[in-house]
C-alpha cells in the first residue's frame, strides 16, 4: 500500500514538474525549450546509466555495446509508430488524445524493449558462456554491425536518417521511465538473484562452487540491461522526432561507460550522478567541445588509476554520506576480480 | 577460377595486415590477459606517422630506400609510444582488477583517437606512393607491386618475430612472462621489462601495418583504428588468443574470409563477417584453431 502511495506520488509529481516545464500548467511559467531538452537527454542517460550498471557493474560483465541495443530499441519502436501509429490511433478512437498517444508510446516502447532483448539474448550466450573479456568484444563489434546493418535498410531511412516520428515522449514520460529503469535495478540488485550477481562479479569461480548457475544469471542480466537500453533508445527516438545512425556509435557507448565509471561501478545512485554530471559537463564545455572527449578519456584513465571503484564505489548515495552500513556487496578491498 | 585465385590474393595481402596487427593484440594479452583496446590506435598512429615521414621525404624520387626509412621511422615511433602507454597507464593498475585494466585501455583508446582528430585533423589523409608502382600478371591474376611488397615485408617481420622469440634470450622471457608471471618473477627475470618490450614489439608491428595498409589503401583517418583493430583482434581469437602462429592464421584467414564475402556476395556484409566468424569461433571453438585449452584455477 504504502509503495502503491509513493508511486502515485511520483506520477503525479512528474505530471505536475511536465505541466510547469512545459507552459501549460501555470500560464506564464515554463523553462527554455533548451534547458528542457537537456533535462530530457539527462534522462534517457539516466536509464542507459543505469541499465548498463546492472551488467557492468553488479554483474561484473563488460558490455560496451549499449549504443546497439538503444539503436535497436529507437528504430523499431519509430518504425512500429509510424507505420501503423495511424491506424493504432483510429482502433483506439474511443479514447482522449492523451490516452491513445500514451498506449501507442507504450506498445511501441514493448516492442523496443523486446527486440532489444532478443539481441542481447542472440550477443549473450555465446559470449557470457566464457569467462573473460569476450563480451567486450562481440558487444562493440556488435554495435558498430547493427549499425552499418540499419544504415543499409532503406525502410527506415538508411543514411538519410529516419524523420517524421511523432513526438509521444517528454519530461513526463522520460522521467517515469528513470524511475521504473531505477526502481527496477534496486529491486534486482537487493533480490537474492542480486546477490548472486554480485556473487559473480566479486569471484565467478567461487560463485560456482556455491551452485550458482553463472551463464543463466549473466544472460539474466544482460537481457534486461539491453531491453532497458532498447527502452531508452525508443524514448530517445520518440523525443527528437529524428534519428540517424550517428547517435549510436560506439562514441555513444563510451560515454555511457563514462558516466557509470565516474559514478561508480555499482552504484545505482552513483549511475545517476555520473549521468547527470556527464550531460552537464558535455553542456558546459559546449565552447571546448573538440577538447571534451579528451578531458574525459583522460578522467577515464585517472579514476582507473587513483580510484577505480568510482566516486562513490559501490556504495549509494545514503550511504556514501552517512557510512553506517555498507551497502550491498561493497566488500573491503576487492573490485570484481575475477 | 582466376577471379578466385584473384581475390585469394587480394584476401592474402589484407590478411597480412590483420595478421601484424593480432599479433599485437595477441602478445599482450598473452603476458598480461588484457585486451589492449588502444592497439588498434598505435596501428592508426603508425599510418600518420608513416604519412607525415613519408611527405617529408617527398621530392625525392619513390624508392626502396626512402619507403624502407619511413617504415622504420613509423614502427620506432609507436615501439615508443607502445611503452609509454604500457608505463603511464597500464602499469599503475596492473595489480587490479581485470574490469579496471580493460576501462583503462578503453581510455587510453578514446583519447588517442580524439587527441589525433585534433592533431591529424577529422578529415582523412592520402598516403603518398612510396615505392614505383608496376603490376605484374601472372596466370591472368593481377599482382600490384603494393600487394607483393604487404605480402613479403609482413611475412619477413614475422619470421623475425618468431626468431626473437624461439631463439633469443629476452624471447624466452617473454614465453616464459606468459606462462606463468608470477613464477617468472620468481625465477629472476625482470617482468616489467618483458612487458614492455612485449608492447614496444607489438607497437612496432602494428605501425608496420599502418605503413603497409597506407600503400595499399591511400587513405588514412584517425578513426581507422577502431575497426581494424576489431578484426584483428578476432583474427587472434579465431587463432587462439595468446599463440603467436595462431595470430597469423587467423589474420589471414579474416583477410581472405572477408575479400571473398564482398567479392562473392555483398559490399554490405564487409563488416559483419568478422563479428560472425567471431560468434562461430566463441560458439564452436572458444579456445581457437591453435590455442590450448586453458583452466581457470583459484
Amino acid at each position: 500500500m504504502k509503495g502503491l502511495l509513493t508511486a502515485l506520488g511520483i506520477v503525479a509529481g512528474l505530471f505536475v514538474v511536465n505541466g510547469l516545464f512545459a507552459g501549460s500548467l501555470v500560464p506564464g511559467v515554463s523553462i527554455s525549450p533548451y534547458f528542457l531538452q537537456v533535462i530530457c537527454l539527462a534522462g534517457i542517460n539516466i536509464v542507459l546509466a543505469v541499465s548498463l550498471n546492472l551488467i557492468n557493474g553488479f554483474t561484473g560483465q563488460f558490455s560496451i555495446g549499449h549504443a546497439g541495443f538503444m539503436a535497436i530499441g529507437a528504430y523499431s519502436s519509430a518504425y512500429f509508430t509510424v507505420t501503423f501509429g495511424d491506424r493504432i490511433q483510429k482502433a483506439l478512437g474511443f479514447l482522449p488524445g492523451f490516452g491513445r498517444e500514451s498506449l501507442l508510446l507504450l506498445l511501441g516502447l514493448s516492442i523496443a524493449a523486446l527486440l532489444a532483448a532478443i539481441a542481447g539474448f542472440i550477443v549473450g550466450v555465446p559470449s557470457l558462456r566464457l569467462r573473460g573479456d569476450y563480451l567486450a568484444i562481440v558487444t562493440l563489434g556488435f554495435g558498430e554491425i547493427i549499425r552499418v546493418f540499419i544504415l543499409n535498410i532503406d525502410a527506415v531511412g538508411g543514411a538519410r536518417g529516419f524523420s517524421g516520428i511523432p513526438k509521444l515522449s517528454n519530461f513526463f514520460w522520460i522521467y517515469l521511465f528513470a524511475a521504473v529503469t531505477i526502481l527496477v535495478v534496486y529491486r534486482i540488485v537487493h533480490s537474492s538473484f542480486g546477490r548472486t550477481l554480485v556473487a559473480i562479479r566479486e569471484d565467478e569461480i567461487a560463485a560456482e562452487a556455491m551452485g550458482v548457475h553463472t551463464t543463466r544469471a549473466k544472460v539474466i542480466s544482460f537481457v534486461v540491461s539491453s531491453a532497458m537500453a532498447g527502452v531508452a533508445g525508443g524514448l530517445f527516438a520518440h523525443y527528437l522526432m529524428y534519428i540517424h545512425t550517428n547517435s549510436f556509435t560506439f562514441l555513444k557507448s563510451f560515454e555511457i561507460i563514462i558516466m557509470i565509471v565516474i559514478g561508480g561501478l555499482g552504484s545505482i545512485s552513483g549511475s545517476v550522478l555520473g549521468a547527470v554530471l556527464f550531460i552537464g559537463l558535455t553542456e558546459g564545455l559546449r565552447e571546448f567541445a573538440q577538447y571534451r572527449m579528451i578531458l574525459f578519456s583522460l578522467l577515464l584513465i585517472v579514476i582507473m588509476i587513483v580510484r577505480p571503484q568510482g566516486i562513490l564505489g559501490h556504495k549509494e548515495f545514503v550511504t556514501f554520506l552517512t557510512r553506517r552500513r555498507r551497502s550491498i556487496g561493497a566488500a573491503p578491498g576487492t573490485t570484481g576480480a575475477n | 577460377m582466376t577471379t578466385f585465385l584473384q581475390q585469394l590474393v587480394n584476401g592474402l595481402s589484407l590478411g597480412s595486415i590483420y595478421a601484424l596487427i593480432a599479433l599485437g593484440y595477441t602478445m599482450v594479452y598473452g603476458v598480461l590477459r588484457l585486451i589492449n583496446f588502444a592497439h588498434g590506435d598505435v596501428y592508426m598512429v603508425g599510418a600518420y606517422v608513416g604519412y607525415y615521414l613519408s611527405r617529408k621525404l617527398q621530392g625525392k624520387e619513390p624508392s626502396i630506400i626512402s619507403a624502407l626509412l619511413v617504415m622504420v621511422g613509423s614502427m620506432i615511433v609507436c615501439a615508443l609510444l607502445g611503452m609509454l602507454i604500457e608505463r603511464l597507464a597500464y602499469r599503475p593498475v596492473r595489480r587490479e582488477a581485470r574490469l579496471t585494466l580493460l576501462i583503462t585501455a578503453i581510455g587510453v583508446s578514446l583519447f588517442i583517437e580524439n587527441v589525433a582528430q585534433l592533431v591529424f585533423g577529422p578529415d582523412p589523409k592520402f598516403f603518398p606512393s612510396l615505392a614505383p608502382r608496376t603490376d605484374f600478371i601472372v596466370a591472368g591474376v593481377r599482382l600490384t607491386s603494393e600487394q607483393i611488397t604487404v605480402i613479403v615485408v609482413a611475412m619477413l617481420l614475422m619470421l623475425l618475430l618468431r626468431y626473437f622469440i624461439l631463439r633469443t634470450r629476452t624471447g624466452k622471457a617473454m614465453r616464459a612472462v606468459s606462462f606463468s608471471l608470477d613464477a617468472s618473477r620468481l625465477m629472476g627475470i625482470s617482468t616489467d621489462r618483458i612487458i614492455s618490450i612485449t608492447f614496444a614489439l607489438g607497437s612496432a608491428l602494428a605501425a608496420a601495418a599502418g605503413v603497409l595498409i597506407g600503400m595499399q589503401i591511400p587513405k588514412i583517418d584517425p578513426l581507422m583504428g577502431i575497426m581494424y583493430g576489431l578484426k584483428a583482434f578476432v583474427a587472434a581469437v579465431l587463432g587462439g588468443i595468446g599463440s603467436i602462429p595462431g595470430a597469423v592464421l587467423g589474420g589471414l584467414l579474416i583477410g581472405i574470409s572477408e575479400v571473398m564475402v564482398v567479392g562473392y556476395l555483398s559490399s554490405t556484409y564487409r563488416e559483419a563477417i568478422a563479428f560472425g566468424i567471431l560468434i562461430l569461433v566463441l560458439i564452436l571453438r572458444p579456445q581457437g584453431l591453435l590455442g590450448r585449452v586453458q583452466k581457470e584455477k583459484v
